[in-house]
């Protein structure tokens, strides 16, 4: 579904990702842990089009398609979609307005009709129960006003709305108390299906918890230097990041 | 310049001075343009001027327009909104227009007529006011429209009348072959406890060169309401200087719109004196400039009453060279006590040769007041670019969307649904982003302005 070859991305002269190798099949969810800088917002921000990024080597293929041929909203119609790790608050706009012209634009690409507004309500409705969001904020702006777990509810609840092949999930946990990560947790765990699969990007095993993955990769400096499966999350709770990165002999990221 | 060039400024003004109506207030006209000549059009040294040139006005030549304009209902078309307003005053080059206007449906208790027509049958309404609010001592503009106007809008609120339905006045310019110049001049009295919404549209074919100079003086008395828009359509090659004086009473209520999309040169003076307790004003504006349009908004709001509230707020989006101005002066006299001033000003700048010069200006002289005054300067804002592109929302649809929230919150102030509906089609039409805009609008808006200012007071403090 997902195949990243020998990537390569910097901001201006900064080179972020050094040669990233990752290849996922559907249905899998794949955890991306790290500590802080290793690269690991860069990589989701890479695969859903940031244009602050350069891409100076390696290709990103999303089934059979050359991903970095496409724009950022060309990606969210083939079905990537990143849940933002700080969502962008936008006034003047009602959540409920964007969420509309998102779904139409997609449904314009797949050659269908715009939503009805009975059928778009009632997906709103029920999509939003699942991450227990107040369907009231639809009203509001985006994300303005919102506290930081509605911001992070919002986005696991967009992802529900959109339906797509490949979620990214940017520490998506990052600042969540235990009730609200289980609330997220449990929403990305009734859109896991055949058909879908996760990149979960995190930098607490804690997530790990809730959101059981198949594979487990750590990055360090840009790249991966140890995968394997959910129990290396654990291993890496008991080492931390310098005993996984002792023990893979990769080389100490600097300053 | 010098003071030597001001005075050539004027000199072919001088064939104006035979075109005074001698009128009941010749003695008035006479001392108007007896100031226009001593001050000359003032020139960018002048505190009051710093951002906006004038010599563009005062270089042309300007002749009257020819009386035989042809002008038909469909001609008009363009400029409506929607649905029907409650009546329709329309002036061509600066005359009203008998067969163009239908003030047939006019409720009881509001009289509407040519400013010509009332000159002659509304003298003793117009004396107490008339030339007794704008001041033409000290300003030009003001002072040459004082000693020429022939004509304008004239409307009477009767104590106690409620008009709902807005009055629409259309200022419309006809091409010509001479650079022409008017004087648009209105009144509009509000007696106590009464309301009345007027839309003025001014509007003109983009090409042709022309100059309104319009001078409308504002009187709301006890507890009366006055919903102002204005309406600029003017051609991008157009000069307009429109000074709006309102003199408010206790109780009062004004508001006041202005919604720049035209002309070349345009400058809006915006000056109200509230006179009373409790006396409220809210200046609303817009301004989407392209090209090399210029428009400078200049604003004084005098509290001269204790517990009055003002609140100025203007926006404006710039496209290619364009440039906007921004003065919102408020003062707030010693007696003032318990005043509420705001005044914003937000500017989005979408090119790199677009321009602001904004500045806010307190002068406040009682001790326990609040005034509050905040500027910003943007651009779009990539994050917010890149969250909705991520979502599958095209570039072109997302920049037109944060435009659009942009403009939102100064159209959401407008409380005809008609006009509002109007805005956002010109909006749309000024944004070359493509088929972006088609899946419907996203503007809320409220009837409430004092909900308005709670929202606006809470983006403030988070």
């Amino acid at each position: 579904m997902l195949e990243i070859t020998n990537l390569h991305a910097q901001i201006g002269d900064h080179k972020i990702l050094k040669g990233i190798n990752l290849t996922i099949n559907p249905g899998e969810v794949h955890s991306i842990m790290g500590p802080n800088g290793s690269g690991k917002s860069t990589l989701a921000s890479v695969l859903a089009g940031n244009e602050n990024f350069e891409v100076t080597e390696g290709s990103i293929t999303f089934n059979g398609k050359d991903v970095l041929e496409l724009a950022a909203e060309e990606r969210a119609w083939e079905g990537i979609f990143l849940a933002f790790q700080y969502p962008v608050e936008i006034p003047g706009v009602s959540t409920s307005y964007f969420l509309k012209a998102a779904m139409n634009a997609m449904r314009k690409n797949k050659g269908l009709p715009e939503i009805e507004a009975a059928e778009f309500l009632k997906l709103v409705e029920q999509k939003s129960k699942m991450v227990a969001l107040d369907d009231r904020l639809m009203g509001r702006a985006i994300n303005e006003g919102f506290s930081g777990g509605e911001k992070k509810r919002n986005e696991v609840f967009q992802m529900a709305m959109m339906e797509p092949k490949l979620g990214i999930l940017d520490e998506t946990d990052s600042g969540l108390d235990i009730d609200a990560l289980k609330i997220v947790a449990n929403g990305v765990n009734k859109l896991r299906g055949p058909d879908r699969s996760f990149i979960v990007v995190t930098h607490y095993q804690r997530l790990l918890d809730y959101i059981v993955p198949d594979y487990v990769h750590v990055l360090v400096d840009g790249r991966i230097v140890k995968s394997g499966d959910k129990t290396l999350a654990l291993e890496l709770e008991k080492k931390g990041y310098a005993g996984i990165i002792a023990e893979s002999g990769a080389a100490q990221p600097v300053g | 310049m010098t003071a030597v060039d001001t005075k050539q400024d004027i000199q072919h003004w001088s064939d104006w001075k035979a075109r005074m109506p001698k009128d009941w207030l010749a003695p008035a006209r006479e001392a108007a343009m007896a100031r226009f000549e001593a001050l000359g059009f003032p020139t960018t040294r002048h505190e009051e001027w710093k951002y906006t040139s004038t010599a563009p006005i005062a270089r042309q030549s300007f002749v009257a327009p020819s009386a035989d304009a042809k002008v038909t209902a469909a001609d008009l078309d363009r400029y409506l909104f929607a649905e029907q307003p409650g009546a329709l005053a329309v002036f061509v080059n600066g005359r009203f227009s008998d067969s163009l206007s239908d003030l047939s449906a006019l409720p009881k208790g509001i009289t509407v007529m040519s400013l010509a027509a009332a000159l002659e049958s509304q003298r003793d309404v117009l004396e107490p006011h008339l030339t007794k609010h704008a001041d033409y001592r000290e300003h030009a503009f003001c002072a040459l429209n004082t000693a020429l106007f022939t004509d304008g809008i004239f409307v009477h609120v009767s104590e106690g009348t409620l008009v709902e339905r807005p009055l629409h006045v259309l200022y419309l310019t006809t091409p010509s072959d001479d650079p022409t110049a008017a004087f648009p001049r209105n009144i509009y009295i509000a007696e106590p406890n009464s309301k009345v919404r007027l839309v003025e549209t001014y509007g003109g074919q983009n090409g042709s060169v022309y100059f309104n100079n319009a001078v409308t003086e504002f009187v709301a008395r006890d507890n009366a309401i006055i919903d102002h828009y204005q309406v600029q359509r003017e051609s991008t090659d157009a000069f307009q200087v429109s000074t709006r004086q309102v003199f408010q009473t206790r109780d009062s209520n004004v508001s006041s719109h202005t919604l720049a999309f035209g002309g070349r040169l345009v400058r809006n003076n915006i000056n109200t004196l509230l006179d009373g307790e409790n006396a409220n004003c809210m200046f609303n504006g817009l301004s989407v400039l392209r090209g090399e349009q210029h428009v400078d908004n200049h604003l004084r709001v005098d509290h001269a009453q204790p517990h009055c509230n003002s609140w100025e707020f203007f926006k404006g989006i710039y496209d290619d060279s364009s440039r906007g101005a921004f003065c919102g002066r408020i003062i707030v006299r010693e007696d003032a006590q318990k005043t509420d001033a705001k005044q914003s000003n937000m500017s989005l700048l979408l090119s790199r040769d677009a321009m602001i010069d904004t500045k806010p200006q307190l002068e406040i002289l009682a001790d326990d007041v609040k005034c509050t005054h905040g500027a910003t300067v943007g651009q779009l804002d990539d994050e917010a670019i890149f969250y909705l592109r991520s979502r599958g929302v095209s570039v072109d649809a997302a920049r037109s969307l944060l435009i659009y929230a942009f403009a939102g919150e100064s159209i959401g102030q407008v409380r005809i649904a008609a006009l509002r509906d109007k805005l956002q089609d010109l909006l749309s039409e000024r944004l070359h982003y493509g088929e972006s805009l088609t899946f419907g609008r996203p503007f809320e808006y409220s009837d409430d302005f004092a909900d308005l200012v709670r929202a606006a007071d809470r983006r403030r403090e988070t």
